[in-house]
């Protein structure tokens, strides 16, 4: 029996079709738009100025605070302008906009560090390398990954979680990273182990990537700490509480952290990109994306550098097909749809998906039928229809006693409904109640 | 680009399952059951099982178009399945318009006036049943017994099991002899014997009741729940005193308790959402029903019991919520 999380979840249709491609490199885009709130918490403050000259990996906006993030260039050239662009969250950010310097050389060498095994760091700096290089939550969250690793002495961590689940539909990124970069990610795992003087550490992979089961496996043959398990799918395993309880049987508590479980989760990109600054002294500039769809020419896995426009992507797969009504920057379950291809990719864009006309248009949402269905697939053990309805008839209390704020918006109870209703558009609207009147009793 | 873009919030993507498909896979189990009781009674039961479907959907069809002046739903195949439904629980030689004016009742009253699909808090079809029971019992309880009727509209009517035990045992009589009138536990298994147009066979319900679960329509806890408790029960004053009360076999093999348990007490609408409040929403009824069926007066009580469990379900999933992931665990950090 394959472990997984025990309450609800959904088994969408895979569509994996981008797992058997090897991650490639795009040209270097002429042009970045790097947005300074790439990450959860306080926005980064720039430090650059128009007409500026930098160099690859400077910093060019410093984190604004403990829980926030460096941003460094991801190309030498000029700072053309400080501007609001429209990023994915459909709303205008400041973004430092960087032409790139077409006769720097850095801009276009291919990175190539080989396996650095070894580590020689100690505690102190590892942290301190991984503050500075800006690494965050790659997996989607982008929560600043030093705030996680920022252990007080009293801590019980025991066990470090390595997430490989990828469990939305279409994304390949993180499994083409643990089929090509294996040991480097083995390496980030020692690495974080040491720092954080953990004995223990899982790498969680869902059983529809055995490729990437058996690679890892065969990695970590040496290191004895180091465990691979191979989860059952099903949608939402990639969530941290979801994961912890597949894998260790723990629950998070309600409100709580999975430190509280003497647990620290971090997904597999994010451990590539603790291996690359503390190895190799590697900000981080670039990330993987997967770019597909159904209707795309040659979908596939690209490293990408981050505040390259989504449009150059796209051009890269052979163009947006005919009838794309929908382009979503994320998986189909939790992604955000977008506007246009002008919108950047940041920290925390796993893939973009091109959706065409028959899959992209909603349903009219009928009468509830009360099949229950909603709640035998939430994973948090809520009942989406009940907060749908009082979060639209404007009833915050109950929906606050209900444990609203507990719905990790993964979407499962949208995706079965049968009269296709809006639970999880109304569950947010009304958790953004909550937490406002919250916040105001405080 | 000539199409706009289209921006929606997640999910984007949905399972296409829908509420029409969910109906028509209800029309499918109930197949095998219609086909015996076409078997068993012939044409009557095609007659039945067609005026109640026709007026369902006439009757909904004319009070949205005319009264409420609302959307017209007649396609989304619940009208379709009331009307089944009470056909199955009616018996085949009903006058017809008694059968109109079950059909009126179960959509007018029953589903139509509490606002519509979703929102009835009666089992439409059920509500019809016991109407034209409290109004025609007469008519209501005299049953065609099987085989020798097949394709005669005169119908000899006998009484079902239950009746003739009920009966038998206020006359004093014994189990012993009671069964020999009675049809064997094979007999209605398989549908040979008199009773409503689809509570007949056993075999052909419990066939279309697995579908139902494969196609998870239904989950296992209100059938399984009933069936059990039943069985519990009714085998307990079984074995206290086999003389004076059936075994548990005929209870469960008779007087609807399959389609009761797996197509009356199981409609979405009227039970309740979580599983837990599905296993006491199903003991309740169990409990009602023998209680019913071993000292009320009316030799079947599954009906009844269903009924007044559906009034149950609001406070039912108001108590028994699935569990929160993480309650009830304190946070050390909080």
């Amino acid at each position: 029996m394959l472990k997984t999380f025990p309450k609800g979840g959904i088994h969408p249709e895979e569509n994996k079709i981008t797992s058997s491609k090897a991650i490639k490199r795009i040209p270097v885009p002429k042009i970045v738009y790097v947005p300074i709130a790439q990450h959860i918490g306080i926005p980064s403050e720039i430090i650059v100025e128009k007409k500026d000259k930098v160099e690859i990996g400077q910093v060019i906006a410093k984190s604004g605070g403990f829980v926030s993030s460096n941003i460094h260039t991801p190309v030498a050239g000029t700072v053309t302008k400080l501007d609001m662009i429209v990023d994915s969250s459909g709303y205008k950010k400041q973004c430092i906009v960087i032409r790139t310097d077409q006769k720097n050389e850095s801009n276009f060498e291919v990175p190539d560090f080989p396996l650095k095994k070894e580590i020689t760091m100690d505690q102190k700096d590892i942290l301190q390398h991984i503050t500075d290089s800006g690494i965050v939550g790659l997996g989607g969250a982008t929560f600043p990954s030093h705030v996680k690793l920022d252990l007080k002495n009293d801590n019980k961590v025991d066990c470090l979680i390595i997430n490989g689940v990828e469990c939305e539909p279409y994304l390949t990124a993180d499994h083409r990273l643990m089929l090509e970069k294996a040991e480097e990610i083995i390496v980030g795992i020692q690495i974080l182990m040491h720092a954080l003087h953990i004995n223990k550490a899982v790498i969680g992979i869902e059983n529809n990537k055995k490729d990437a089961i058996a690679v890892l496996k065969e990695a970590t043959r040496d290191d004895k700490r180091i465990k691979v398990a191979a989860l059952k799918v099903k949608y939402p395993q990639g969530s941290e509480k979801q994961l912890i309880k597949a894998i260790l049987k723990r629950e998070v508590p309600k409100g709580g952290l999975p430190m509280d479980v003497g647990v620290i989760v971090h997904n597999v990109g994010t451990i590539y990109a603790i291996y690359q600054a503390v190895q190799y002294d590697q900000p981080l500039i670039e990330r993987v994306v997967t770019v597909t769809g159904k209707n795309l020419e040659n979908a596939s896995n690209f490293w990408v550098k981050i505040g390259t426009p989504i449009k150059d992507l796209v051009a890269e797969v052979g163009g947006l097909p005919e009838g794309t009504r929908k382009i979503v920057n994320g998986g189909p379950m939790m992604g955000k749809a977008i506007k246009n291809t002008d919108v950047p990719v940041t920290k925390g864009t796993s893939g973009i998906l091109v959706i065409s006309e028959e899959e992209a248009s909603r349903q009219e949402s009928k009468n509830c039928i009360r099949c229950g269905q909603c709640v035998f697939v939430c994973p948090m053990g809520l009942e989406p229809h009940l907060l749908m309805n009082l979060s639209e008839k404007g009833l915050y209390e109950r929906l606050s006693d209900e444990d609203v704020m507990t719905c990790i918006e993964c979407g499962s109870c949208s995706y079965v409904c049968p009269s296709h209703r809006p639970l999880l558009d109304y569950i947010r609207f009304g958790k953004s109640i909550v937490k406002k009147l919250n916040t105001a009793k405080n | 680009m000539a199409d706009p873009i289209i921006i929606s919030a997640s999910p984007h993507v949905h399972s296409a399952r829908t509420s029409k498909k969910v109906m028509y896979d209800v029309l499918y189990a109930l197949i095998p059951a219609f086909l015996v009781s076409i078997y068993v009674f012939g044409i009557s039961a095609l007659i039945l099982t067609s005026v109640a479907i026709i007026s369902c959907i006439v009757f909904e069809y004319l009070i949205q178009k005319y009264l409420l002046k609302t959307e017209i739903t007649i396609t989304d195949g619940s009208a379709l399945i009331t009307g089944i439904l009470l056909a199955f629980n009616l018996p085949t030689n009903l006058p017809i318009y008694m059968i109109i004016v079950g059909s009126l009742i179960a959509i007018g009253v029953a589903k139509l006036s509490f606002g519509g699909l979703g929102y009835n808090i009666f089992n439409p079809a059920l509500v019809g049943r016991v109407f034209l029971l409290v109004c025609f019992p007469v008519q209501m309880t005299s049953w065609p017994t099987a085989i020798e009727n097949n394709l005669s509209i005169d119908a000899i009517t006998g009484e079902t099991t239950l009746g003739i035990i009920k009966e038998g045992l206020m006359y004093g009589e014994t189990m012993t002899t009671i069964s020999e009138r009675i049809p064997s536990s094979m007999e209605l298994l398989l549908g040979l014997t008199s009773g409503s147009a689809g509570e007949m066979s056993a075999l052909a319900l419990l066939l279309g009741g697995i579908f139902l679960i494969v196609r998870k329509v239904i989950t296992w806890h209100i059938p399984v729940t009933i069936i059990v408790t039943m069985a519990i029960m009714t085998g307990i004053f079984w074995l206290v005193n086999p003389e004076l009360y059936a075994s548990p076999i005929i209870h469960i093999l008779s007087g609807g308790a399959i389609l009761g348990a797996f197509y009356m007490a199981t409609d979405l609408v009227t039970s309740p959402m979580t599983k837990k409040g599905m296993v006491i929403f199903a003991v309740g009824i169990a409990i009602i029903t023998v209680v019913i069926r071993l000292f009320g007066a009316y030799p079947e009580g599954i009906s009844f019991a269903i009924l007044i469990m559906n009034a149950f379900v609001p406070l039912i999933d108001k108590y028994f919520k699935p569990r929160r992931f993480g309650n009830k665990i304190k946070s050390k950090i909080i």
